[in-house]
């Protein structure tokens, strides 16, 4: 069972308190009604599916209901780091580094 | 029989001896006995039949690992378990025990005539001998594979015991308390770590158990053993023996399965059986040492031929001796001592057979001095006798040729092809291996959790060395955690550190072919299947496994990964690295269900969600049913009433005068905030700016794919209030997706997202007299037809009780939803039914509420949708707010797929001859003439007799529906084709009259 880090809670819990929500950064655009059918359909059903990095979405589903993002290596399953929904994405070499 | 104990020797008490049962028979055994050393004390090696070719088998391992001596075992009446290992379970005065895949009896056995006919369960057996002729299928080979399938017989009691889950944290968990195990917790204890010990043996002490003769700093091992158990109690160390860890998860939590009871005769029965242990470790130390791997070669299965380090152990354990004329055949240094301590014990050892040219002087010479004769460089190439072994062959190899077998006369065969280290737990982390040259072996490599290896789990070999890399692996942990540590080196003498050899199978001058030389001794593989597989063009390891089927049972490949990887390596021509070994999987050992469920059983393995009102229905003769995790009454048969008597009248008596139905499941959110309404047009598809306070609309949900996922009736409190419901079983996921828009589309919104389903009890009334029935009990509100039109809403009192109450309808009758707060649920329940005498009311249930709205054409959503319906498909386009700008799915709805011709459309279905009732799912054809595979053009969703229509009726999703009025579709049936005709959805009060009563 994964340890997940909320970070509203900023409390490291068990993964059994979360649920995951797909692939984070896919925004809905602001005027669907402008986008051609190629442009809706990749926002609806096209995702990255990458073989590590991932930037995914959770929400801490029994705690505090919040939404939020994460990076996780879909090969370790090890989570780089988890940030609040709306901020941008990490820098993952940074991070790395700082993990070394 | 002849008594094969050593007087005094072993851990067992011998002034305690023990009676239990084995097929029948009464065994004495002594107190600290395993079933499989009781057995063998008397001199019985035979303890089951092995799975595919019912082969006599006895154990070859005495602990864990073993594949072979499977039994069955009763503690009482429920408490049954079958394939226990025999050397694993502990004897108690009262245990009965039986032996496995054997008919009529052990010793005569009528499916070993599958023995005769190995050939035809050679490597793919079950991929090729089943095939063909089609129709032998049903009655020759699915009975015959039935029979066959299984280890031992399935329990057919409900589990009497129960079983507890618990939660540990804890700083540094050690994995195995052998020598390694026992240095690693002391120094990380004496580090002031908080360090838990676990081994799954009955007392701690691993390989020292087996090994008394080792002094370890001027101590005699089993001393040190009691003084290092008792200074780790003192340091606060928390212990637990028959402690298995089964599995090693993700962030260094590792699962453990505590027996607490099956070696006990009369246990607490408020003790529990098992308890399953998830601990979260900061550091793991695994000091789970080493397997012995037997070695592969003709006849490598008969009773009596055994492991020589497990035959060390049930002498030294145990004090059983295992046979009295030993062989021992051998590629390492290790099995030399267990011959040394048996032919002390009193065994003869006809030889010592080793494989290598030149064994260790120092072992020549003490195997001299014993007067054992010893065969270097020689091999093995057979072994005779029918339930027990009772000779080999020996034959010289010399520059790569076999020389002439001869046989040596034994009760035993006590084989070794080197050690394994245990690697399971580490590889359930994807910790990676490296193959080591010299040990033959692979060993751990990187590590991906906070884990130390110690012991001979990393190819250390002898106590000292395990002792002393065991306390530096406790050091290295605490370090890890910030803490300084000492280590010490301890010195042990007797230590028997050796080295050795590893072979595929063993030199023959036999032909191959006819060797039957097993590699998985559960499963009944040979290395002959292995090689055929190879031939049979198996590349990958992986396929290997699954076709030859090594690997794969109970014991989870422990004693033959290690021989079927080097085999299939030499046969694909490849080094074994390259081959790479098959993946470990979780669980250690076989671990009951119940340890995993745990407190989840019976009516706590799911929640059952009662409404208010559910009380009532049960002392009223309702039937439930589950919709999703709520149980809702059914229908309320009275006396002598079949299900469609009863829905039947309740549908009558609704739509003639009066009924009363809990619609308390109904999902409910409240959606407050100066933007609700804003946030209410973005969601649902209907407009709701105009929408006055008082007034309630249909509201329909859509994915931003464009199909349906939810509706339900949305009453307008106030400027900033709605009342949103939802359906029964969509309320979670609702206000989950209502969650994710707010919080991560549109963050700017002011509106707050409440749950407020259980707050409230709804009492749903429909009916001509409804109002009739409710008024006098309303105040604060004009529930008149003119001030209270169908589809208002407005806070009240009902019955004295604060309420919101709706005009609405799902039965096309005049209809209010009356929504109280929970804990009034049931006495405004009870009031409004003593009231409704008056109109003869009815309760109604779940399948009338489907009925009646069935009539009427409103959709259930999950049943005659399925999340690829659209509203158009649905027929509830005028549900769509087309002014609005967006909404959740608007932009989806101009998507060319759903727009197209030919799109699935809700409709109506009339059977042709106006009786017959179609089932729901059952397949629609426009053409019942068409060869089979038919053409299928859509299906039947919902199907109910009706009253109100007076014959069946059904809707269903057809291909172009909409444009098909009229037309006639097939359904074909087992018993025949039903024709139907296609018409519109709404079967009655089409102008919808008697909603406005
Ligand atoms: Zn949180």
């Amino acid at each position: 069972m994964l340890l997940i880090h909320c970070p509203y809670c900023d409390e490291t819990l068990p993964e059994a308190e979360f649920a995951y929500a797909g692939e984070a950064h896919v925004a809905r655009p602001l005027d669907p009604s402008s986008t051609s059918d190629e442009e809706w359909r990749d926002f609806l059903f096209i995702r990255s599916n990458v073989k590590g990095d991932h930037f995914e979405r959770w929400r801490h589903a029994h705690g505090c209901g919040r939404f939020f993002n994460a990076v996780r290596d879909t090969v370790s399953d090890r989570f780089l780091t988890t940030y609040k929904a709306g901020a941008p994405r990490p820098d993952l070499t940074a991070l790395k580094d700082a993990a070394e | 029989m002849t008594d094969f104990r050593v007087p005094g020797r072993g851990r067992v008490d011998h002034d305690r001896p023990v009676k239990f049962r084995f097929d029948g028979e009464t065994i004495h055994g002594l107190s600290g006995d395993t079933v499989a050393s009781a057995l063998l004390a008397q001199g019985r090696h035979l303890m089951g039949r092995s799975f595919k070719y019912h082969r006599p088998r006895g154990p070859v391992a005495a602990g864990s690992e073993e594949p072979n001596a499977l039994i069955g075992t009763s503690r009482g009446r429920g408490r049954f378990e079958p394939n226990t290992r025999a050397t694993v379970q502990e004897i108690f005065p009262g245990l009965k025990a039986t032996s496995q895949n054997k008919y009529p009896s052990l010793k005569f056995d009528i499916g070993a005539v599958n023995d005769r006919a190995y050939m035809l369960f050679s490597a793919g057996f079950y991929y090729k001998t089943f095939m063909w002729p089609r129709s032998f299928w049903d009655r020759v080979y699915e009975p015959f594979i039935r029979a066959a399938a299984g280890l031992g017989v399935s329990p057919d009691k409900v589990d009497p015991d129960h079983y507890a889950s618990r939660n540990l944290h804890t700083d540094v968990l050690v994995v195995g308390a052998g020598p390694a195990g026992l240095a690693a917790a002391r120094t990380a204890a004496e580090a002031g770590l908080r360090v838990t010990l676990v081994d799954e043996n009955a007392e701690v002490g691993g390989t020292l158990l087996s090994e008394p003769q080792a002094m370890i700093g001027g101590q005699a091992a089993w001393d040190w053993v009691a003084a290092e158990l008792a200074a780790l109690e003192a340091l606060g160390v928390r212990v637990m023996t028959r402690t298995t860890a089964i599995g090693y998860y993700h962030q260094n939590m590792v699962g453990l399965c505590q027996k607490l009871t099956d070696h006990l005769e009369t246990p607490n029965p408020d003790m529990p059986r098992e308890r399953l242990w998830r601990v979260r470790a900061s550091q793991v130390v695994l000091a789970q040492g080493a397997l012995e791997k037997p070695l592969v070669f003709d006849g490598n299965d008969r009773p009596g031929v055994m492991l020589a380090g497990s035959a060390q152990t049930f002498l030294n354990r145990y004090g059983v001796r295992v046979g009295d004329r030993a062989v021992v055949v051998t590629s390492h240094d290790s099995a030399w001592y267990a011959a040394f301590d048996l032919a002390d014990a009193g065994t003869r050892i006809a030889a010592i057979v080793d494989t290598r040219v030149e064994p260790r002087p120092d072992l020549m010479a003490e195997a001299a001095a014993r007067r054992i004769k010893v065969l270097a460089g020689h091999t093995v190439s057979g072994t005779a006798g029918r339930l027990r072994v009772k000779s080999v062959r020996v034959n010289r190899v010399s520059g790569g040729t076999v020389g002439f077998g001869r046989q040596i006369d034994c009760d035993c065969l006590l084989m070794s092809g080197g050690w394994t280290p245990s690697l399971h737990l580490f590889s359930h982390t994807k910790g990676s291996l490296k193959w080591n040259e010299t040990q033959n072996t692979f060993l751990p490599d990187h590590v991906t959790e906070a884990c130390q290896i110690a012991g001979a789990g990393r190819g250390l070999w002898g106590i000292g060395a395990a002792l002393n890399d065991g306390a530096a692996m406790g050091a290295a942990a605490a370090r890890a955690l910030g803490r300084e540590a000492e280590v010490g080196t301890t010195d042990v003498g007797n230590d028997r550190p050796g080295t050795g050899t590893s072979h595929t199978e063993l030199p023959t001058d036999r032909s191959a072919a006819r060797a039957r030389a097993f590699v998985d001794f559960q499963n009944d593989v040979t290395a002959k299947d292995l090689r055929l597989a190879v031939r049979e063009g198996m590349r990958s390891i992986e396929h290997v496994k699954r076709y030859t089927t090594n690997g794969m049972a109970t014991d989870q490949g422990k004693m033959s990964n290690i021989n079927g990887l080097n085999i299939a390596a030499d046969a694909l021509g490849k080094p074994a690295p390259q081959v790479g070994l098959t993946t470990f999987r979780p669980p250690y050992t076989p671990t009951t269900f119940g340890a995993f469920a745990g407190y989840h059983r019976g009516t706590h393995f799911e929640a059952t969600r009662k409404t208010p009102i559910d009380g009532w229905a049960e002392e009223n003769g309702a039937v439930f049913e589950p919709v999703s995790q709520w149980r809702r009454a059914w229908y309320f048969p009275r006396k002598g009433e079949s299900m469609d008597d009863a829905v039947l009248r309740e549908c009558r008596t609704t739509r003639e005068s009066v009924g009363m139905f809990d619609a308390s499941t109904l999902g409910k959110i409240e959606v407050v905030g100066p933007d609700a309404v804003e946030f209410m047009n973005r969601m649902y598809t209907n407009p709701w700016t105009k929408l006055q306070p008082g007034r309630a609309r249909y509201g329909l949900l859509l994915g931003d794919d464009g199909f349906i996922r939810d509706d339900g009736v949305i009453g307008r409190l106030s400027d900033d209030r709605f009342h949103v419901t939802t359906t029964t079983g969509g309320a979670a996921r609702v206000l989950n997706m209502m969650e994710d828009y707010l919080q991560t589309e549109w963050p700017d919104l002011k509106v707050w997202l409440t749950s407020t389903t259980e707050q409230w009890a709804t009492i749903a009334l429909n009916g001509p007299n409804a109002r009739k029935l409710l008024e006098p009990f309303v105040e604060g509100l004009d529930i008149s037809p003119e001030a209270f039109p169908h589809m208002a809403v407005g806070e009240c009192t009902v019955a004295g009780i604060p309420a919101r109450l709706f005009r609405v309808s799902f039965t096309g009758e005049l209809g209010f939803e009356v929504n109280i707060p929970a804990r009034h649920g049931r006495a405004l329940w009870e009031t409004l039914f003593a009231a409704g005498q008056a109109f003869d009311i009815c309760t109604y249930g779940t399948e009338t509420m489907h009925v009646l709205r069935a009539e009427k054409g409103y959709i259930i959503v999950g049943q005659d949708t399925d999340g690829t319906v659209t509203p158009q498909d649905a027929g509830i386009g005028w549900a769509i707010g087309k002014a609005k700008p967006d909404f959740v799915g608007k932009r989806a709805l101009q998507r060319p797929d759903l727009v197209a011709e030919g799109r699935k459309q809700l409709v109506g279905l009339l059977t042709a001859d106006g009786a017959t009732r179609l089932e729901e799912g059952a397949q629609i054809v426009l053409d019942p003439k068409q060869p089979v595979p038919m053409k299928m053009v859509g299906h039947v969703t919902s199907s109910y007799r009706s009253v109100a229509a007076g014959r069946p009726i059904a809707l269903a999703l057809l291909e172009g529906g909409h444009a098909r009025m009229g037309e006639t579709v097939h359904i074909p049936m087992p018993h025949g084709v039903v024709a139907a005709t296609v018409t519109g959805t709404v079967f009655h009060d089409p102008e919808g009259a008697r909603l406005k009563l």
